[in-house]
């Protein structure tokens, strides 16, 4: 790891001048970053530790009945405290393992954007507002492909709210040896819509399955899905699984995770 | 170098270190408790297993400059007061837990937090928790029987997988 300051603000004012320095980067839980910064895969000046804003702790519900995370509120937290978004929570509670849960926080995995991540599924699928020390960014028009979000320089995720479902479910087939998704799937059912998110399976990243959400509008059952032609997006194929398996799971996924939804 | 203070087992070790060292390192170089373990050095393996206020964490992978101000305990903390094995410990040898012995420091801080959590697990839950600490020898099947037996539940009819 190759040396840097650090800085520990105690507001998110301080943190976004911080940020405003030079090869600053933004720390959250770490739990990405640090083993980057081991590999010397990056190299800032100064490193602005998240971690502790108390602006940006915590779980609430809002008068519309959002589900409202700060951005630096824990995996465990979220596993233990969203319970107003159990698919959620759920999906929290099964990211990485217990410890990695302790550490790593919602607003990194966001803003880090990992195609194989579990938090842009719900995001997406769930039409999330993220919420910056700038602006409020609606989930459709955060992702921009592996690694890249609409996030500019040095800003910060300060809050992610969940519309919640009628019902909902996430799907993962675990990568074991790293625990993120080979292919990850969240329904979300709600009045005048049904979303699916798919992770894990795009070298685009995160992506809606139009045709599934048109399908499981009129019919929310994973019979409905029989026959559907798989999504037309460039799949990641690595050692762990081809273009055509990574495909053929996402219509797997999404017809167990509406199963899992409507029991 | 910034001046780093941290509660390690009960007593406090202050120690000016850069930014990039690391929790693992503060406790095995400049603390000198090398029971906490490095085996992977990239957040798979949890033989770095601390608690960090109480929390599970992998040492490897949080900064000691995170940890300033925090209260952690290591394995050489959990002994009894009077210096034998806590039940976790004592099951772990009891159960035949373990044979090289690397990961058991990641594995029974693990196993303390999942107890903590949830006092009487059943096999899947022991098992899901422990997903983060590898093991190399036992086949994980020992470990299972230690972590339950020492929540005190009957271990007689689990089979091996």
């Amino acid at each position: 790891m190759y040396d840097f300051k650090f800085v520990t603000p105690k507001t998110v004012a301080e943190a976004v001048t911080a940020l405003s320095t030079e090869d600053a980067l933004a720390l959250g839980g770490g739990q990405t970053l640090i083993p980057t910064l081991k590999q010397r895969l990056a190299m800032p000046e100064v490193l602005v530790q998240l971690a502790k804003l108390p602006e940006m702790l915590g779980i609430c519900q809002n008068e519309m009945g959002q589900v409202c995370i700060g951005g630096a509120t824990t995996h465990a937290a979220v596993a233990n405290g969203a319970e107003g978004y159990p698919a959620l929570a759920a999906l929290a509670g099964h990211i990485g393992d217990p410890a990695v849960r302790n550490r790593g926080t919602i607003g990194g995995s966001l803003a880090n954007n990992d195609p194989s991540a579990c938090y842009p599924a719900a995001v997406l699928a769930s039409c999330a507002l993220i919420k910056t020390n700038l602006r409020e960014i609606v989930a459709d028009d955060f992702f921009h492909g592996m690694f890249e979000t609409a996030l500019g320089e040095g800003e910060i995720i300060t809050e992610v709210r969940f519309p919640v479902p009628h019902r909902a479910n996430y799907q993962k087939f675990v990568q074991p040896a790293s625990r993120f998704a080979l292919v990850g799937v969240f329904v979300a059912q709600f009045d005048a819509e049904v979303r699916v998110a798919v992770t894990g399976a795009s070298e685009t990243g995160v992506f809606r399955w139009a045709q599934a959400e048109a399908v499981l509008s009129s019919d929310f059952t994973s019979q409905a899905l029989a026959g559907l032609a798989l999504p037309d997006k460039p799949m990641i194929a690595d050692v762990h699984g081809s273009a055509d398996y990574r495909a053929h799971l996402v219509g797997v996924m999404t017809a167990r995770a509406v199963t899992a939804a409507t029991v | 170098m910034t001046q780093v203070v941290i509660n390690i087992n009960g007593r406090d070790f202050a120690q000016d270190v850069a930014p990039r060292r690391l929790l693992v390192e503060f406790l095995r170089e400049d603390s000198g408790l090398t029971g906490t373990h490095v085996g992977c050095d990239t957040s798979q393996c949890g033989a770095c297993v601390v608690h960090v206020d109480g929390l599970a964490v992998k040492a490897c992978t949080m900064l000691a400059i995170e940890a300033d101000g925090t209260d952690v305990v290591t394995i050489e903390g959990v002994v009894q007061a009077d210096g034998t094995l806590n039940t976790v410990q004592q099951a772990f040898k009891d159960y035949h837990g373990l044979q090289c012995g690397f990961c058991t420091p990641g594995m029974v801080m693990s196993a303390m937090a999942l107890l903590k959590e949830n006092p009487k697990p059943n096999e899947g839950e022991v098992r899901n928790y422990l997903e983060g600490n590898f093991c190399r020898c036992t086949g994980y099947h020992n470990i299972v029987k230690a972590v339950m037996a020492a929540s005190g539940q009957d271990v007689s009819r689990i089979e091996p997988v």
